[in-house]
């Protein structure tokens, strides 16, 4: 198993546990603000935006990566603000790949968030208040911390769902070894290139993950319930 | 200090609430009526957590007044709130529940209760580092009245907060709130259906129907009162009455109690001799003979007047009130009874009661 070993497969696995991580971040900062909108406003519009936060769940990655293209691309604001930086273009870079995959992963964090959310109702923090505490205090001392199980639920998702990526990154990032080639696009160019041994450690590898994290879910969930 | 003073109008939904009342500064208001009648919702508009237009002014200050448009949001008003479902924290122990009014309180009214010392006052103690989880629901109502008396409210706001426990669990917490109360001098708003708990817990009484105030003033009075019957509640209607002990016979287990001039027996009266309590007769245990009747059970029997029979139609029964010398007490009897032995206002009549419940030292 060469490929394994070799600098190439090296880079993508970190890269891809960079990306899965930062991304994790971005989405955990993103996500909480809108889960808690989301959870709590009477709005009209708030089904709308649900759906509009779903949506990557049905849409196929092609079309995601398509309009994220043209948005991250040279003409787009990506190209706008990328242009701050000395840069022509957000596609085909990191910091491209970060925002795609936190638009991509948004409704693995955004509903498990909110469910936790709501799960409460409004009654602590109307005792938090009456006992003196401001929303922002309550919403620090109560709400998260009541939240907690759907938050680390919401970071094992992000996070894995990240590193399970594929149409989005190869439509935004390409194929760029130590920039944008991640793992799953790394065993689909072994595939293609006929090596399917490496390809296999890859996907093992990938599985037995895909395994552990699923485990680790159920045990929050458990312990959530013991609490 | 200044009492509180309240009115709300406005529509939550299909449910219309307007109502307005004055109460004392150092007492134990009741609001009581039928479930859905606005208690809660009172409650709600004097915490800050619900907005109808009108007035809350605690202790000379505006928590909300429409005509100089003050609105404090409820963090900045400081009503403790004790709901009806205790709503600990779930993610704090007993200890950390206490901690969080405590570590909030407003200096300007510190009353000064450290964690552990209201622990001690409603044996709480033994349950500091346990999870709300664990407890039971007087555990958890103790503990949640004493997060909200730690937080140093300005005014308790308590929401049939012992809806749901045994009786004995009830009167133990209910005289444990009682003792603190008057020790920390803070009046208190409480919202119950429940005649028993207007007995043992209110100085003042607002009876309230459909979002709205029927009548205001002492529970004596308006438990007298026949008219009010529709909101009070025929089941438990009855009056409420101040005896004092006598005497307590040991031999039998009884103590002896004087109630308008009138000798009365109790099964032993947990208060001490001169001491004056309130009793609840309810008007269905009580019975009227025009005779004193003799080779009876029933220990007692009151002389009294009638002054007023009203009748039901729609029932068998009719309400009448029997004055007994100073006090009032009720009796539901039958019409028939009514017709058959001729009753009337002014009648003379001995008043047979069958059970008196006694609820709290004056």
């Amino acid at each position: 198993m060469p490929d394994l070993t070799s600098d190439a497969t090296g880079a993508a696995i970190w890269l891809t546990l960079q990306l899965a991580l930062v991304t994790m971040v971005c989405l955990l900062l993103v996500g909480t603000p809108i889960a808690w909108w989301l959870a709590r406003s009477k709005s009209r519009f708030r089904d709308a935006a649900a759906a509009v936060v779903a949506l990557p769940l049905i849409l196929p990655p092609t079309v995601l990566g398509f309009y994220l293209l043209i948005v991250l691309g040279p003409s787009g604001p990506g190209g706008w603000i990328a242009g701050f930086a000395g840069a022509r273009t957000l596609a085909f870079t990191f910091e491209g790949l970060v925002i795609g995959s936190v638009v991509y992963s948004l409704p693995f964090v955004v509903q498990p968030i909110r469910n936790a959310f709501e799960a409460f109702g409004e009654r602590p923090l109307e005792v938090a208040s009456t006992l003196g505490a401001s929303p922002w205090n309550a919403f620090f001392t109560v709400a998260l911390p009541l939240a907690r199980p759907g938050f680390v639920t919401a970071a094992i998702l992000g996070f894995a769902h990240t590193i399970g990526e594929f149409g989005v990154v190869l439509m935004i990032g390409g194929n760029i070894p130590g920039e944008t080639r991640v793992l799953s696009v790394a065993i689909y160019d072994l595939v293609e290139n006929g090596n399917w041994a490496a390809a296999h450690w890859l996907s093992v590898g990938l599985v037995v993950f895909s395994f552990l994290v699923i485990v680790a879910m159920f045990m929050v969930g458990r312990n959530k319930d013991e609490a | 200090m200044g009492a509180i003073s309240f009115a709300a109008s406005g529509t939550k939904g299909d449910f219309t609430l307007d109502i307005g009342f004055d109460v004392p500064a150092d007492r134990v208001s009741v609001l009581f009526g039928p479930s859905g009648c606005g208690k809660t919702t009172v409650l709600r508009c004097i915490a800050g957590l619900e907005k109808l237009n009108g007035h809350v002014i605690v202790a000379g200050r505006a928590w909300q007044d429409d005509a100089s448009s003050v609105f404090l949001p409820p963090h900045q008003r400081h009503a403790g709130y004790v709901f009806q479902e205790a709503s600990l924290f779930q993610h704090l122990c007993v200890a950390d529940n206490l901690e969080y009014g405590r570590k909030r309180r407003r200096p300007a009214h510190d009353n000064g209760l450290s964690v552990a010392e209201m622990a001690a006052m409603l044996d709480i103690a033994h349950l500091l580092d346990r999870k709300p989880g664990y407890l039971s629901g007087g555990e958890r109502q103790r503990v949640a009245i004493g997060r909200a008396l730690l937080s140093s409210p300005q005014l308790l706001l308590l929401d049939e907060p012992f809806t749901g426990l045994d009786r004995r669990i009830k009167k133990e917490i209910i005289e444990r709130f009682l003792d603190i109360r008057k020790r920390l001098g803070i009046p208190a708003l409480y919202v119950s259906h429940d005649m028993a708990e207007v007995a043992a817990l209110a100085d003042e009484m607002i009876l309230m129907a459909d979002g709205r105030k029927v009548s205001q003033g002492s529970p004596a009075e308006i438990f007298e009162r026949v008219e009010l019957q529709p909101a009070t509640g025929r089941f438990e209607a009855g009056s409420l009455v101040v005896a004092r002990v006598l005497a307590h016979d040991e031999r039998y287990g009884l103590s002896r109690l004087e109630l308008a001039g009138q000798a009365m027996f109790l099964p032993g009266v947990d208060a001490a001799v001169g001491e004056e309590v309130r009793l609840r007769i309810r008007a269905r245990d009580v019975s009227l003979a025009l005779t004193r009747p003799g080779d009876i059970s029933i220990r007692n029997i009151l002389v009294g007047q009638i002054t007023e029979i009203v009748g039901e139609p729609d029932t068998a029964f009719a309400e009448t009130v029997v004055d007994l010398g100073d006090v009032r007490i009720r009796a539901r009897i039958t019409r028939m009874a009514v017709d058959e032995l001729r009753l009337a206002a002014g009648s003379k009549v001995h008043a047979l009661i069958k059970s008196v419940s006694f609820d709290r030292r004056v």
